[in-house]
């Protein structure tokens, strides 16, 4: 009896095991379940004709299309036989999950990396795009990402804007329009107005500046970018080990006005998120939200805004030639290959990118709206830098692009030079500090972390 | 068969899966995990070994200095606290207090919640109250960030010290409480001369998971303060995430490893000095 005991215990420690082994499936409620899952998927990798012979693996930034992406792949695998698998980071994970990723034996053959800084990171492990057919899709050479090799290491494959968004029926029951703003001056105007007629009108010029860590990169990093790009611009370079600060002072002044202009009391923007400043914009409680063309889909839509009541406005700081400055256009999504993965599943990767940029199917459902995807959900609406790119029906890209076409300079992405996280978390530290109490001392904080903070974190990062 | 030898027959089965799961998913990759730290890698397959040079940009590190005199302020203040309102919790528990079982369940429950939520939790309850007394919020305000994980701490971890010196507390023979009832000890006496000494075991093992629990926190001070204001409160375990990820370039993964084997052997060293301490206080009833 003792015996048989035993034997059960056994088997049920040793199925404890193998159940605690099998968590990777959360839908699967029972073990018995998640078995068969398993095996199903087994069996269909035994079963796909080996046509390509290699297989892909494309470990995803964006949580927001992840739905497209499994779609897209799962319409490749019907067409071609390629297995296609698609996994996404969580948001603010991807770096985490990269690396766990990048560690397997089945490591992601297709990945993203942010720029030049996250490349260093990764460019040991990126395949040389140079000679690939997808590179020469590009519409232009800008959007290739070189390392310090000077191999093509990554690849834009989307391109989005940001800017000051604009509630244009709240700016006209103000008084005004849009064409009224056209530099920095016009705009601490009309927010300063708004401000001054905050109870009679019933809504403020800006949504709250949060700094909390789910909206502190608009500032920390996006609004950061202005007096970067035009110390860049002043000085004809692209990247620096030591930033001057030459205009910080505009920074300075266009931060007083976001927060001192606001939905919220200066002194607790740090407790205010994301979903704070954009539910106050959404429930018309600002005017202006500054935020980039990602946001389109929480911004306009059924029971939100329809499209032609918002607009984007450049963000002046009362620096350059306002007349003629632009939205804030670039990107920090590239695509890069891993080096280290089996040449044919290198040479599958590389179709299939190929196939998302110039198949009819990828490139509707890459940039396409409303029903662009084969089974009739919404595409992901990207701007894509590829020859076959349709037209977008965002509202903010549409207006990037007719900013361009009347002649004006858009404004580059300069943030993806910011030296590190660690750079940008202590401006921002600083920057909170300095709206809850703005004296001049504080505001040196700004500058200390924002300059001395450069040359150190780069001397940091750069060895 | 004997008992004996039925556990002598049967006892690998019994231990080999679990011993094998312990060793794959503990002993090896804490190996792994000690090679990483002399090397230069982004992932654990591209390491490549460049000796102690690690170890020297981590004890140079500013930051990490901070960080451990931090970490230790926050311990001992948390650890004091935290046991000896769990003891008094636990001495009234004891009593003859009418719905103890549904005081020590309701002291218990915040020890089932999450870090993370806790942190969040606290995070919103905290800064209300600031805002509500005109204090700077807790981002901009190290002193009142210090106060909310302690704060934070001791409202989780009361409930399970609780527990462990009730458990101790109902040990102690009734016949030796009886004995100094009769001897004529006040109330002082008998918990000081007798109870403590008697439940020396518990306070061993209460220190131990209070002090490591201080040393190793992480969600709760990522989610209620996540180092700010910067960086002044920022602990051990979140440095090191920060040294990991936040900086680019490749040498940064390395010397978070070393200063993850720094932490490790500080917390062992610390908790086995403690172990050896009150060890050595305990008495045979």
């Amino acid at each position: 009896m003792k015996k048989i005991l035993a034997i059960l215990l056994t088997v049920i420690m040793v199925f404890g095991l193998v159940a605690c082994g099998d968590k990777k499936d959360d839908q699967a409620k029972d073990t018995d379940k998640a078995e068969e899952v398993e095996q199903d998927a087994d069996e269909k990798d035994a079963e796909t004709p080996a046509e390509g012979s290699g297989k892909v693996y494309y470990l995803n930034f964006k949580p927001e299309q992840d739905q497209q992406w499994q779609e897209l792949a799962e319409v490749y695998t019907q067409e071609t036989g390629v297995p296609v698998t698609v996994v996404t980071a969580a948001s603010g994970e991807y770096e985490t999950t990269l690396m766990a990723e990048m560690g397997k034996s089945d490591a992601p053959t297709l990945f993203q990396v942010n720029g030049p800084v996250g490349l260093k990171n990764w460019e040991a492990q990126c395949y040389d795009l140079a000679d690939s057919d997808v590179v020469s899709e590009l519409t232009s050479d800008a959007f290739a990402l070189k390392g310090e090799s000077g191999e093509t290491s990554g690849i834009a494959y989307v391109v989005e804007s940001y800017g000051i968004i604009t509630n244009t029926t709240l700016l006209e029951e103000a008084g005004y329009s849009v064409d009224d703003i056209q530099s920095f001056a016009d705009l601490k105007e009309v927010a300063e107005d708004i401000t001054a007629r905050k109870d009679e009108l019933g809504f403020s010029a800006f949504s709250s500046a949060g700094m909390d860590g789910s909206s502190d990169w608009r500032f920390k990093t996006h609004l950061a970018n202005m007096p970067i790009y035009f110390e860049y611009q002043a000085d004809g370079i692209q990247d620096t080990a030591a930033i001057k600060g030459t205009f910080l002072d505009n920074y300075r002044n266009i931060w007083d006005l976001y927060v001192n202009n606001s939905t919220a009391d200066p002194a607790e923007l740090s407790a205010k998120t994301g979903d704070d400043s954009r539910n106050e914009f959404l429930a018309k409680e600002a005017v202006f939200f500054q935020n980039g063309s990602w946001e389109y889909s929480n911004l306009v839509g059924e029971d939100l805004f329809k499209a032609d009541e918002l607009t984007m406005i450049p963000i002046y700081i009362g620096e350059g030639d306002e007349a003629n400055q632009g939205l804030c256009t670039g990107t920090e999504n590239f695509w890069c290959v891993n080096k280290d993965a089996e040449q044919e599943d290198i040479d599958a990767t590389l179709a299939f990118m190929n196939w998302c940029v110039t198949s009819d199917v990828g490139v509707k459902a890459m940039s396409g709206g409303e029903g662009a995807m084969p089974s009739g959900d919404p595409g992901m609406g990207f701007v894509i830098p590829f020859k076959k790119a349709l037209e977008s029906e965002n509202v903010f890209v549409k207006v990037d692009a007719d900013m361009t076409a009347a002649g004006k300079t858009p404004v580059a992405w300069t943030f993806s030079t910011m030296p590190s996280e660690e750079w940008k978390n202590g401006v921002g530290s600083a920057l909170t500090a300095y709206a809850a109490d703005q004296t001049d001392d504080n505001w040196q904080a700004v500058v200390t972390a924002f300059v001395d903070g450069w040359a150190t974190e780069y001397e940091l990062s750069n060895p | 068969m004997t008992m004996d030898k039925i556990l002598k027959k049967w006892f690998p089965v019994f231990v080999i899966p679990t011993l094998a799961a312990f060793i794959i998913g503990f002993i090896w990759p804490f190996i792994q995990g000690v090679y990483l730290s002399f090397c230069q890698f982004t992932t654990v397959n591209n390491a490549v070994f460049n000796g102690i040079t690690n170890y020297q940009k981590a004890f140079t590190d500013e930051s990490f200095a901070n960080a451990f005199g931090f970490t230790v302020k926050f311990a001992i203040v948390s650890t004091i606290l935290i046991n000896i309102i769990a003891f008094i919790i636990a001495l009234a528990l004891t009593s003859n207090l009418k719905g103890k079982n549904i005081f020590r369940t309701v002291f218990f429950m915040p020890n089932l919640i999450g870090g993370i939520v806790l942190g969040y939790i606290w995070q919103i309850l905290l800064n209300a109250l600031m805002s509500a007394i005109g204090q700077p919020l807790l981002a901009l305000n190290s002193k009142a960030g210090y106060w909310g994980l302690i704060i934070l701490m001791c409202w989780q971890q009361i409930g399970y010290m609780m527990i462990i010196y009730i458990a101790g507390l109902q040990n102690v023979p009734q016949s030796l409480l009886e004995a100094a009832k009769i001897d004529g000890a006040s109330s002082l006496q008998t918990i000081f001369r007798i109870k403590i000494p008697m439940v020396m075991p518990s306070i061993t093992i209460c220190l131990f998971l209070s002090i490591t629990n201080s040393f190793k926190l992480f969600d709760q001070n990522l989610s209620l303060t996540a180092g700010e204001p910067a960086k002044a409160t920022e602990m051990l375990a979140l440095n090191i995430v920060n040294t990991f990820y936040a900086r680019a370039g490749a040498a940064w993964k390395g010397i978070g490893q070393a200063k993850a084997v720094i932490f490790f052997a500080i917390v062992i060293v610390i908790a086995l000095t403690q172990l050896y301490a009150t060890r050595s206080k305990e008495v045979d009833q």
